[in-house]
């Protein structure tokens, strides 16, 4: 059983994701800071504030549910308005599966729980080559890894968060603080950016999430990847399967 | 102060719950499975994709519509950032350079 092993925060490779996250955590620290602040301004009481922190864990569906919420909208609209927020969650899971399937049910559940967009990003991008499905060893290792990246994201989304929320109304949302949070993400983008077909994804991602901005429910975001995705598919050489395939962007 | 009503808790919790099953979507079935080729190809280009989808917006447009004035605070932070990054190589440095160029033009200036 796993839990006569060493637990995951004991493995070196644990370390590892955690060094590899804490650069960023400043950005995700305001962003979450910012968040806390937005949901209190927006008329949640502070317990459903402090309840969506700890268990939505989910800035943007969190930043999209809480004027619903406000508004009285039907339940359904705002849990579907959440799921397709979430939409990108679902692209990730498909890529992360052959690194959690040989895991039960509720610990695959409790990983992809944790796994945020930096923390999916800084683990493909640590380890952007498959591992054997019986490789026990390896696989382990990769939890570790994706568990150090997502400690660090934890803390450093829900300490700022509640402090944000306790703090409301010292921190004046006009000063913008949540941009933080942007350029940690722009900081990653560029750390990502290590072959041309991944700048040309970038752009075209952008690009289309720009002109898709009008469509509901951020669903531009699903088009901008939908978009860049293809179009790099088109452009990468036919008949050699995998030669433009790029090396990692490696970590921040 | 606002009071906690039990409708919005449960929405709520429900909102956990769309967390849960949209990040482990595709772990929840233990049917083997795996991607088509072209699918995993594909994904090697998808999260540089899904964060320039969310940033590109964040930097360049204003309520839903691209700026029209180059007197915008968040286009020259993330320039700076971006500079930042292409001398150092450092996300940290990334978010500082930036955010020091943001806060004087956003609030001193309120660009």
């Amino acid at each position: 059983m796993k839990l006569l092993k060493e637990p995951l925060w004991r493995h070196p490779e644990f370390r590892q994701g955690v060094r590899d996250m804490a650069p960023i955590a400043a950005g995700t620290a305001a962003w979450g800071l910012m968040t806390g602040v937005a949901m209190v301004k927006s008329g949640l009481s502070v317990f459903e504030c402090v309840l969506m922190t700890v268990v939505v864990f989910a800035g943007s569906s969190q930043l999209a549910a809480v004027p619903l919420i406000v508004a009285g909208a039907p339940m359904w609209v705002i849990l579907a308005t959440a799921a397709c927020v979430n939409l990108r969650f679902v692209v990730f899971s498909a890529h992360l599966r052959p690194y959690m399937m040989h895991q039960p049910l509720w610990r695959r559940m409790a990983g992809g729980y944790f796994t945020t967009d930096l923390s999916y990003v800084m683990f493909t991008a640590r380890h952007p080559h498959p591992v054997a499905p019986d490789d026990l060893p390896t696989l382990r290792a990769r939890e570790a890894s994706l568990a150090g990246n997502c400690a660090v994201t934890w803390i450093a989304w829900v300490v700022p968060s509640l402090l944000g929320i306790a703090m409301a109304n010292a921190v004046p949302l006009h000063w913008g603080l949540g941009f933080a949070g942007i350029l940690a993400l722009l900081g990653i983008t560029l750390s990502l950016a290590s072959s041309r077909l991944r700048l040309i994804s970038a752009g075209v991602a952008g690009a289309a999430a720009v002109a898709a901005f009008a469509l509901p429910l951020k669903l531009n975001i699903i088009v901008g990847i939908a978009a860049a995705v293809a179009v790099c598919l088109m452009l990468e050489k036919p008949g050699k399967p995998g030669a433009s395939l790029p090396k990692t962007g490696g970590a921040a | 102060m606002m009071q906690t009503d039990a409708w919005t808790v449960v929405t709520i919790l429900g909102l956990a719950v769309v967390t849960v099953i949209t990040r482990s979507f595709f772990f929840l079935s233990s049917k083997p499975w795996t991607l088509p080729a072209w699918a995993q190809r594909g994904l090697h280009y998808a999260p540089i994709a899904a964060l320039a989808a969310v940033i590109v917006p964040e930097i360049v447009m204003t309520q839903g519509a691209l700026i029209s004035t180059w007197k915008d605070a968040r286009v020259f932070a993330a320039l700076a950032g971006a500079a930042w990054f292409f001398w150092r190589r450092s996300v940290l440095g990334t978010i500082v350079a930036g955010m020091a160029v943001y806060l004087p033009l956003h609030v001193g200036l309120h660009w």
